[in-house]
């Protein structure tokens, strides 16, 4: 099998006495989208800055494409599309300014565009259908758009993975389907996509796989599976049917089915 | 008198041009900084700091050290105290900065009072914009221009670290080596401007000309040009005016600041407080004009 492009290997990570990520193991191939589902403070974003580097883990470690993080960042590998309430959109930058912030790993000491990097720009905001936005201050944008505005940014970075946080909280529906049949395009292409998302309706029209966090994998497997309601009972502690579950006896199971296989 | 006299007149003291170089030079320094510092939200940070760096600048004095390095040295103290008692105590970030800053601010009065000299030292608190001498003056120019270019070299880094340095990390820079360097460029210009306005009034140079930038525009290049232009603009006028009126000239430099950012914040046509009812009266009355 060839080296994974996420490689998360019994990492745990504690915030003081606060255990986040309990000797948590994931495997991403290349060119999947995989989504990462669990409750608030389940660890989906411990385990993001985990795979990004921002956290040095207690034990475990992470490759990503069979490498170090500090040099997959390097190499300008990893992009990174935040959640809406991390960013300040009053920030006086437009559109092409952000996504012209994906080129800084490729430009030199003062970051001055060259002719490559804006057309690197331009392709990748014709790419995610924003050209005619380009000149927009970024809060000018709907929340589909804002999205969109990112995905630009690590496309012009030219990522081969990418981090999603909630990309599709305060997006409407239709953009929702514009967003989704972006990542599906930018994974046929060979990118590997990690989506933290509550969105779990979106879920098996938009990745080819799904992780069920609370601080430990409590699965990894097909979107339909994981959404079963037994098995998000385990994670959310509630079932979507009302029923009263038994406690999970091993909730550690984790199951792989044929959809991890690489597809070459 | 002519208006050309009235702008000549001070001109033919010498100790009025070194002041209007130092201030319009400082001026600029802070302005390019506070358009960053308003962004981040280091306001409070550049007020601590700028007090902070009081007693490194009198041991600098004592010991015939450089003024600058004192005041890195102690900007440095200040920022890792922060630090220490916000992370390692129930203490919230206000309150260390406010407990720091206070404190390192008091150490320097006290180191003041039983310096020799005095008069000199005294003039760090409240600035002494028409007692600049020429090593003065060169000291502000070398610094000033340090930072200046430092500052422009690294403007598209700074903005990023201000915007996102999440993605700043996920592309292979340091936020934290960024974020240090901001912070010692803000000890610099702190050094640069205490000549002017005095250690008390610096903060007004580290926020306002930012803050009155972002009113006018929606892009950071153009708050770039538009602040230093302001605070220079407004520190030179703030100087006649002390002239002519004759007024402490570091108060009256952020007192024109001052009174600028508050026409902005009222009549900016994006984000002012009246300019943007008047820009909505006109377009219904030009809406009103083609229905009829």
């Amino acid at each position: 099998m060839s080296t994974p492009a996420i490689l998360v290997e019994n990492v745990t990570v504690h915030y003081g006495e606060v255990l986040a990520l309990d000797s948590a193991s994931v495997t991403v191939d290349a060119a999947r989208i995989c989504g990462l589902i669990g409750m608030n403070g389940s660890g989906k974003s411990t385990l993001f800055k985990v795979i990004m580097g921002m956290i040095k883990p207690d034990a475990g470690r992470v490759l990503i494409g069979g490498q170090a993080p500090t040099k997959a960042r390097k190499e300008g590998g990893i992009g990174y599309v935040p959640q809406s309430e991390d960013v300040d959109w009053q920030f006086p930058l437009s559109v092409r300014d952000v996504v012209m912030m994906g080129r800084y790993g490729h430009q030199g000491f003062t970051r001055r565009p060259s002719r490559a990097d804006r057309s690197a720009v331009d392709q990748a905001l014709d790419r995610v259908e924003l050209g005619e936005y380009a000149e927009r201050q970024i809060g000018q944008l709907s929340g589909g758009q804002k999205k969109r505005a990112f995905v630009a940014r690590g496309i012009a970075q030219g990522a081969t993975m990418m981090l999603l946080d909630e990309p599709f909280a305060g997006v409407d529906k239709r953009s929702e389907a514009t967003i989704t049949r972006l990542l599906r395009e930018l994974a046929s292409d060979g990118c590997t996509i990690l989506i933290s998302t509550h969105d779990l309706h979106a879920l098996p029209g938009l990745c080819d796989e799904a992780v069920l966090l609370m601080r430990r994998v409590l699965m990894h497997g097909a979107p339909e599976q994981v959404l079963q309601p037994e098995n998000l009972a385990m994670a959310f502690g509630l079932d979507v049917l009302n029923r009263d579950l038994p406690e999970p006896a091993h909730p550690a199971a984790v199951v792989h089915p044929a959809t991890t296989e690489s597809r070459g | 008198m002519e208006f050309l006299d009235i702008l000549l007149e001070p001109l033919s003291y010498d100790f009025m041009v070194r002041a209007i170089i130092t201030t319009a030079l400082a001026a600029v320094v802070c302005a390019v900084l506070s358009c960053w510092l308003v962004l981040i939200g280091w306001s409070l940070m550049g007020d601590a700091v700028s007090h902070a760096v009081l007693p490194g600048v009198v041991l600098a004095y004592i010991v015939g050290a450089p003024f600058a390095l004192g005041a890195l040295v102690f900007a440095l103290i200040a920022v890792t105290l922060i630090g220490v008692v916000r992370n390692t105590s129930r203490v919230k970030e206000d309150a260390a900065i406010g407990i720091v800053f206070s404190s390192l601010f008091a150490l320097g009065l006290v180191l003041i009072s039983v310096t020799p000299s005095q008069t000199d030292l005294n003039h760090i608190i409240f600035g002494n914009l028409l007692g600049v001498s020429i090593p003065d003056l060169i000291q502000v120019l070398v610094l000033g221009v340090v930072a200046f270019v430092i500052l422009i070299l690294k403007r598209r880094d700074l903005t990023l670290y201000a915007f996102d340095p999440t993605h700043a990390h996920a592309i292979g820079l340091s936020p934290k080596r960024l974020g240090a360097l901001l912070m010692g460029l803000l000890a610099l210009t702190s050094v640069v401007a205490l000549q002017t306005v005095g250690v008390v009034l610096v903060v007004a140079m580290l926020i306002i000309p930012g803050a009155t930038a972002y009113l006018l525009t929606d892009r950071f290049n153009r708050m770039l040009v538009i602040a230093p232009v302001i605070s220079a603009v407004c520190s030179i006028a703030g100087i006649y005016f002390s002239y002519y009126l004759d007024t402490a000239s570091g108060a009256m430099v952020v007192l024109t600041q001052g009174v600028v950012f508050a026409a902005v914040y009222l009549f900016s046509p994006r984000q002012g407080l009246i300019g943007t009812r008047l820009a909505k009266a006109r377009r219904r009355k030009a809406a009103a004009v083609l229905v009829a």
